[in-house]
């Protein structure tokens, strides 16, 4: 029943998507050209990556305010160490990456488990106190890309049977992901702790731990998108991806996550956020005033929101009718 | 806290009156360049500057200061240990327009010429301000350094920061008003970047879309034409599209190299610390008054000529590109 409910969801988004992409071509018919649109997946996929992570966090009721200032975060960190030892081969600054996107996002996890923070609030306290250290780490200079080494800007660019390796990185996250939230004990975890905590405390399972395991995930996407933005824009300072934050959530409302948790799944995240990198890549070639763009993204994500709002309002179920009549 | 830097204050500006006579006696000539914070290349590459015056000059002895992080508090205590110094001039770039006021003042009261440059104080608190270049200067360079590469004249397009910035705004519009000396160059777009790198990124790329006989763009904001040289590189269209505007040479390094952009501008430090020192050194002789509409000499950057307030414009922003690229990143 919720699956079938899921999918017509998925497909009334990718219409939505389909729907758009026709109003663009009218305007500029270029866009819809193959080429164009692995652009604009390439474009998105820091996005995708962020949104899949954002996902899992709000499905177990929480939010994740922190994840554009530890992808800057990382990404200065990374940057630096590529300036300061210019040898260290991509793999070392990838696992670096990951590392410390995880460990950022553990210690939200660790204050939202282990203290009983509400996690808007911890992750707001963080998203500060991570720029603030990339502001201590760097001086508030940038780092620039003649200083950055040839290997380490080529990564997220080099192609691989046509596409670029930072669109394959949100490919590959979304297929290992969706077979995580799918057919993992973890995966379901997370639906069942935003679906109904206790009811997941009385089938044993911890929805603090759970929760932990999701700013995790979280972070160490947020870490990987890190080194590849720092690298694709080839250039790291203080205020990268500021307000990206918001995008991230966006494109989860937008993809049917509920915000009241426990719904939602990796295909609407992936549709949530190419609608918007759709309208984003759209705007600057459709030749719209700059003062009507902001309105225009704004109103498509409340349209969407509340297409989306309509096709999850569920019947509630009354489960004691029957022993009432019978009583 | 407060109090006590008042006190102390009070007591240097006594000190000062006392020792004042003494300090006067010397032969040299000291003229103080304090600067928003020490240990920044901007700063240094100014005091180069005023130390290439000072040789030309000679007979003036230049001392480099400022504080340790960029506070108005720490530069009041800088002025107040120069006032006790008793030199003759201080030339300063201002952390904040209003707080060091008082402290410039009494400066003035003890008899030093006190003018600000780069970053400027209230005109109660200087006697001149010298801006690094001017609005109508800038506008104007912007489309200069476009129209330079394109003797046959082409498609520009300026990629700016928001829609709301005033400073932006007053450059393009500035822009616009010579751009009947162009002949030939058209300005085809106007699109906002919102100083994000990714943002600007995309811009760049729609304008290339949508303009596939784009010859330049034109971005006068940092971010932006970084951003958008990094998407002219990308897209392979380096040295076929030109990215050009304002950005600083350590930044763009890398776009000049890959051929992105042919050459960018932005004022030249060691020319300010150079003007600087040799207004503070005119006005201190009394070879020259700080008054609207006076022409003041600065050596080999011309006269600089003051308006309503007191503040003039040094020259055009300096031309930065493959010749001398290298030299300025690792200043600023």
């Amino acid at each position: 029943m919720i699956k079938s409910l899921t999918t017509s969801r998925e497909v009334l988004l990718f219409a939505a998507i389909a729907v758009l992409l026709g109003l663009i071509a009218t305007r500029f018919p270029g866009f819809v050209a193959p080429s164009n649109l692995a652009d604009v997946f390439n474009d998105t996929s820091p996005l995708i990556l962020l949104a899949i992570g954002q996902m899992i966090v709000i499905l177990t009721k929480c939010i994740d305010l922190s994840v554009a200032a530890n992808l800057a975060l990382t990404g200065m960190v990374v940057a630096m160490i590529n300036v300061a030892m210019p040898g260290v081969p991509v793999a070392v600054i990838l696992v670096i990456a990951v590392g410390l996107g995880t460990l950022l996002g553990m210690i939200n996890g660790l204050l939202v488990w282990k203290l009983d923070i509400p996690p808007i609030v911890v992750t707001l306290g963080t998203m500060t106190i991570f720029r603030g250290i990339i502001f201590l780490l760097s001086d508030g200079k940038w780092v620039n890309s003649h200083e950055m080494s040839a290997t380490f800007k080529a990564f997220p660019r080099a192609e691989f049977l046509g596409l670029p390796v930072l669109s394959w990185t949100a490919i590959l996250a979304v297929i290992v992901f969706t077979i995580v939230m799918t057919r993992t004990t973890l995966g379901r975890a997370f639906y069942a702790v935003g679906g109904n905590a206790h009811a997941a405390t009385y089938t044993g399972i911890n929805v603090g731990k759970t929760q932990f395991w999701a700013f995790t995930i979280s972070g160490a996407l947020a870490g990987l998108t890190g080194y590849l933005w720092v690298s694709r824009y080839a250039v790291a300072y203080v205020d990268i991806a500021s307000g990206f934050e918001l995008d991230v959530v966006a494109a989860c409302v937008i993809g049917g996550v509920s915000i009241a948790g426990g719904l939602g799944s990796i295909g609407g995240a992936l549709l949530g956020a190419l609608f918007l990198g759709v309208i984003k890549n759209a705007l600057p070639v459709i030749n719209i005033s700059p003062f009507w763009q902001l309105a225009i993204s704004g109103s498509a994500i409340i349209i969407a929101v509340a297409v989306n709002a309509r096709a999850n309002r569920e019947k509630g179920r009354i489960i004691l009718k029957s022993a009432e009549q019978a009583a | 806290m407060i109090r006590r830097k008042f006190i102390k204050a009070a007591g240097l500006g006594l000190a000062t009156s006392l020792i004042g006579t003494g300090a006067m006696a010397q032969d040299d000539m000291r003229i103080a360049l304090v600067v928003k914070a020490l240990g920044i290349g901007f700063f240094e590459a100014a005091a180069k500057g005023a130390e290439e015056a000072a040789q030309e000059l000679g007979g003036v002895e230049i001392i480099y200061t400022g504080p340790t992080d960029t506070t108005a508090e720490g530069q009041i205590e800088v002025i107040n240990s120069l006032i006790a110094q008793g030199v003759d001039a201080i030339a300063i770039s201002a952390n904040d327009p209003d707080a060091l006021v008082p402290a410039l003042k009494k400066a003035m009261q003890r008899g030093i010429t006190v003018i600000s440059w780069d970053s400027g104080v209230a005109p109660e608190g200087r006697q001149m301000h010298l801006n690094p270049s001017s609005n109508p200067l800038i506008g104007n360079m912007i489309i200069k350094l476009a129209a330079d590469h394109l003797p046959d004249g082409g498609e520009v397009a300026v990629l700016s920061a928001s829609a709301t910035a005033t400073n932006q705004n007053i450059w393009i519009e500035e822009m616009n008003k010579v751009m009947g000396n162009y002949p030939g160059i058209e300005v085809v777009a106007t699109v906002y970047g919102d100083d994000l790198a990714d943002k600007s990124y995309r811009e760049a790329q729609g304008l290339m879309q949508s303009h596939p006989d784009l010859d330049a763009i034109i971005a006068p904001t940092s971010v932006g034409i970084v951003a958008a040289a990094q998407a002219v590189e990308d897209a392979g269209k380096a040295g076929q599209i030109n990215v050009t505007g304002l950005g600083l040479p350590s930044e763009m390094a890398g776009a000049i190299e890959s051929g992105a952009s042919k050459s960018f501008a932005i004022w030249n430090p060691i020319d300010l610390g150079y003007s600087a020192a040799m207004i503070a050194h005119a006005l201190a002789t009394e070879a020259a008054t700080a008054e609207p509409g006076a022409a003041i000499p600065m050596g080999r950057m011309g006269s600089v000529t003051l308006d309503d307030t007191n503040s003039g414009a040094m020259a055009d922003p300096f031309v930065y590109d493959s010749s001398n690229i290298d030299a300025f990143k690792s200043i600023f």
